[in-house]
This record gives C-alpha cells, structure tokens and sequence, in this order.
C-alpha cells in the first residue's frame, strides 16, 4: 500500500488550470521531491494534499484511506504534516509555545478546560526534548517574531515534525535561506526518521538530489518528468524548462 | 504563581470588608462593578483570547436576565430555577448565535453579532404582553438562597462569590490547553488547522463560554436592578462592554475587569453632573485606542519594562 497516493488531481481556480490531472504515488519511507518554475502548481498540489484547497476533481489517498474531501485539521490527525512556503507561525508567542501548541495537536491534547497547560508534564517535556533535539533550545522563550529568518524556517520544520507524522509535508523549507542555513535545514530533514514519508518542494536542484530518492517536475499544472537523479538530469524537456529555452507552446 | 495567589487572596480579603467601610449606596455601585467586570471579563475571553470580535455581547446578558425576569414575573417559578435556566438561556442563545455568526471574521463579525443582538433587542422592545415592551418588566424581588439577599451587604457577598469563582473559572480557561489553542487560533488559523485542531469548534466553544459568563453577569444584574427593560439589551450595553476591555487591555482578563470598574465609577459620577454620559464615553474611547491600545494593563507593562530598563 502507497503512503501517497494521488490520482489525476485537478483543481481550476475559474479558468486557471492550477492542476490538470496529477497523478503521483510515494512509497512509505519515500522521500520525493516536487521540482518546477513558479506557477508550476506544485503549492497548489500541496494544499489538495494538505486540505486547504479541495481538489476539482481526481482523488487522494493517504495510506488507503481516501482523504479527498476531507478538512486540513482532519487529515492531521490522521498523520499528515506540513511547512508552509510563506511562514507561518505563531509570531507573537515564543519558540516553546508554538511547538507546545503542535505537541498539543499532536497528542489531541485540545478540550481540556482547567489545569494548566504547564500542568501537562508530558507535554513540557516533549516540547522541549524537541528543542533540544533540534538545537534551539536558547531561543526557547525568545518570541518568534524576534528570530532571524533562517530560526523561524527551522522552526516551522520543527513544528510540522513534532507529531511524528506519517506523511511530511516541506513546502520550499529553504527558500530565502543563505547556504549556511540551507545546509542546516538540508541536515535536519536527512536525520529524520527513515519511516517518514517526505514530500518536499524545492528550487535548489542540489538540495534536491541531496535529499530525494526520487524527484518529480511539474510544469503547469502537470508532471512532466519523474525519477532518479540521472534521469532528471538526462531529460531533455526538464532542461529546457530549466535553462530556460523557447518553449514550443505556452 | 505563588505571587499572583497571594494577590488574588489580598484581592479577596480587601472585597470582604469593603461592606463595613461603605455606606450602601457604594457597595451598591462596587456591586455592580462586579457585575459588569463579571460581563467585560467574559467578552475578553471572545475577543482578547479567540481573537473573535463581537458588538452583540449584550444579547446574551439581556437573555439571561430575561429568562430570570420572566420566569419570576410571569411564570412565578422558584427563584432555584429562574437563575440557572437564566444562565442556560444565555448559553443556549450563545451556541446558535455562534452557529450563525462564525461563519464571518473581522468587521463582518462584528456587523453580524450586532444584527443578531439588534433582533433579541427587537423581540424584547415589541413583545409587549410578554416583556412588557418599552416599560420593562419590573417587581423582580431579590432572590431568597437559605438567607435573604434583599440587603445590599448579603447581596453583595452573593455577587462576590459568583464573580470570584467565574474570574478564576476563566483564568483558568485561558491557561489551559483550550486556552491557549485559542491564542494559536487567533494568530494563525490555517496554522492550527495543519496542527490537527478544528478551528471552528474551538471558536464555538469559547462563544458559548463567553455568552454563558455574559449570561451569569446579565442574572445577577437582574437581581441587582429588581428589574429588567431592553435596555440590558442595547447596543450601548454591548459597545461598552467592549470599551471596557480595550480600556482595561484585551487578552488580559484582569484589565477588562478593572476597564469595567472605571467605566461603571465613571458613568455614574459623570451621570450626576451631566446628561452627556454618552459623549464622555466616546471620548474615553477614542482617547484609548489613540494613547493606550494595549489599555491600561498594557501603560502599566511599559512603565514596569522602561522602570526596570533604567
């Protein structure tokens, strides 16, 4: 049974053809990166993954179940997690209470009225082993809308990993990051578990090889080329996508 | 911890005693302080925690307050009854509203609370042979709970101790797991939701907690008045509710009570002196969000930060 399973996914917003009929399947354990130029629709099928956006039409299934229509916080429940491509964290709280919150999502830890959330022993812990974990337990108390660029992207991974999902999602973790930082986050996600399912959008062509076992291209609205480093390096429409040559049709 | 107990205990002590030091018609009006801290405390929970905007808060106090007169007045059930079926009505009132409104954010939530309170203002104002329109429903006699609470000392003490508990209730609440995923909700909704959290029925939740404390507040105030009129039920009872928490500081909990407190002490000072009552308060308004948007906990927070800074 495929972690991913994705069958001829469309979604138009109007008449933009966002997604026209993406198939793909992610073994468990797989770790796949979606590779293409802006507008390619690679967001767009994350968030039909994801559940922020609703497919037009086709379907998802996550480990047999289909998860098509289901809302976002539902399928995180059932184990999906993701990073968003603009961040988005819980600015005005500090390190400790965004991840506290995604332990608490996590644990289904959410109806609970009167003792204090500092009360939960477990979940203190775990929030910070965490942190320790992924080195940034110094900026533990430090708000998030004081930390560099480069903390939050770690911390928006560190946030997605902290139920152990059964399906990541990295929508472009290192976008904006400068090399040193890129590497950092390159490392954190080669460290995690090799049972997780990671699908990860990227632009940086060696990030991508260095992380995948297997990449897919997309180029409006479809995948045009999938495989292996040497596969992708070979094909000649992903080149041309690439380097930028005249395109035949637009 | 261990300091904020101490504080709250002090707190405590100095309300116990106020009954020996003032004469009844201040313990009166630190009564209905009380009540309508009670009332900015719960819309605090909305607004400061959840992050959901609301200009009908008074629907829910007027339903409260109501359910207790009508039942009294017209039904003549035991005031063992009445009050909780107050505090039901309100929770009651609160889950459809919050069924109904939660479907906007922002200003349109705003707008929507507003027309949904403007529609209960509207029954209790036309329903004349019920609410007794206009004129109100008056004769409402201060209830009997194994000792009368007729006096304003034993009524007083009734007010305190259900406020009391409601406070530490709430600070409860927005310490909690619930609480904070409120917080998280009201930074980033899409984020809680990749989380795992159903957004909407945290929301849901918190409004029909704040439209149950409403509720409560709007029972006492009954009590308090001897009498109920739609003016409970006004759109001024709800903008001041709201000025009260922005005075005092949204999401603090502490600073809508004490915005209530000023607020109440204010509008009958001022009401003595002058029939513009309502001009005053559109000033204070203004004047807050212009110099003080965080309230007045928030002056007191920068004046700690800059003391210890120096």
């Amino acid at each position: 049974m495929s972690a991913l399973e994705v069958q001829n996914a469309a979604k138009n917003f109007g008449g933009v053809h966002a997604l026209r009929g993406v198939s793909l399947s992610l073994e468990e354990g797989e770790r796949m990166v979606l590779l293409g130029p802006n507008g390619a629709g690679k967001t767009t099928l994350f968030h039909t993954i994801s559940g922020n956006i609703i497919a037009t039409s086709g379907s998802i299934k996550l480990f047999g179940a289909d998860i098509t229509r289901l809302a976002p916080d539902a399928r995180a429940r059932l184990g999906v997690a993701r990073t968003f491509q603009i961040t988005n964290l819980f600015a005005n709280l500090t390190v400790l209470e965004n991840i506290l919150l995604a332990v608490c999502g996590a644990d289904k830890l959410t109806f609970r009225f009167i003792r204090p959330l500092e009360g939960y022993s477990g979940i203190q812990a775990r929030a910070r082993g965490l942190l320790d974990t992924w080195g940034l337990s110094a900026a533990g108390d430090t708000l998030v809308r004081n930390l560099s660029y480069g903390e939050q992207r770690q911390v928006e991974v560190v946030m997605a990993l902290s139920g152990e999902p059964r399906l990541l999602l990295l929508d472009e973790p290192t976008a904006g990051l400068s090399p040193a930082e890129t590497l950092r986050v390159v490392e954190m996600v080669r460290k995690l578990p090799r049972g997780m399912t990671i699908l990860m959008i990227e632009h940086d062509m060696d990030v991508a090889f260095e992380i995948a076992d297997r990449i897919a291209v997309m180029h409006q609205g479809r995948i045009i080329a999938e495989g292996d480093e040497i596969a992708i390096r070979g094909n000649k429409e992903v080149s041309d996508i690439y380097l930028g040559v005249e395109e035949t049709d637009a | 911890m261990g300091r904020a107990l101490l504080i709250a205990l002090i707190g405590a002590a100095a309300f116990a005693v106020l009954p020996a030091l003032l004469p009844s018609y201040y313990l009166g009006l630190v009564t209905k302080m009380m009540i309508f801290a009670l009332f900015a405390m719960s819309l605090d929970l909305m607004v400061g925690y959840a992050g959901l905007a609301s200009l009908g808060h008074a629907a829910f106090f007027g339903l409260g307050a109501y359910t207790v007169g009508l039942l009294i007045v017209r039904a003549h059930v035991s005031e063992w009854i009445a009050f909780p079926a107050g505090v039901l009505a309100a929770t009651a009132g609160g889950a459809l509203f919050a069924a109904l409104a939660l479907r906007a954010r922002g200003s349109y939530l705003l707008m929507i609370t507003l027309a949904l309170a403007q529609v209960v203002w509207g029954i209790a104002f036309g329903w004349r042979t019920l609410t007794g329109g206009d004129d109100g429903l008056p004769g409402i006699p201060r209830p009997v709970y194994f000792i009368s609470l007729a006096g304003e000392t034993a009524f007083f003490y009734f007010v305190l101790l259900f406020t009391g508990i409601s406070a530490l209730l709430l600070a409860a609440i927005v310490r909690s797991p619930f609480g904070r995923a409120l917080r998280g909700i009201r930074e980033s909704e899409t984020r809680m939701q990749a989380l795992g959290f159903n957004v909407w029925r945290h929301q849901f939740t918190a409004f029909v907690i704040a439209a149950g404390f409403a509720g409560l507040a709007g029972c006492l105030y009954v009590y308090h008045n001897r009498f109920v009129s739609p003016d409970f039920l006004h759109v001024v009872v709800s903008a001041e509710a709201l000025i009260m928490v922005i005075l005092g500081g949204v999401g603090t909990l502490l600073g809508p009570a004490i915005g209530a407190a000023l607020i109440i002490f204010l509008e009958d000072f001022i009401s003595s002196q002058t029939q513009r009552w309502l001009l005053i308060l559109g000033i204070i308004y203004v004047a807050t969000t212009l110099y003080a948007p965080r309230g007045i906990i928030g002056l007191y927070k920068e004046y700690t930060a800059r003391k210890k800074q120096r």
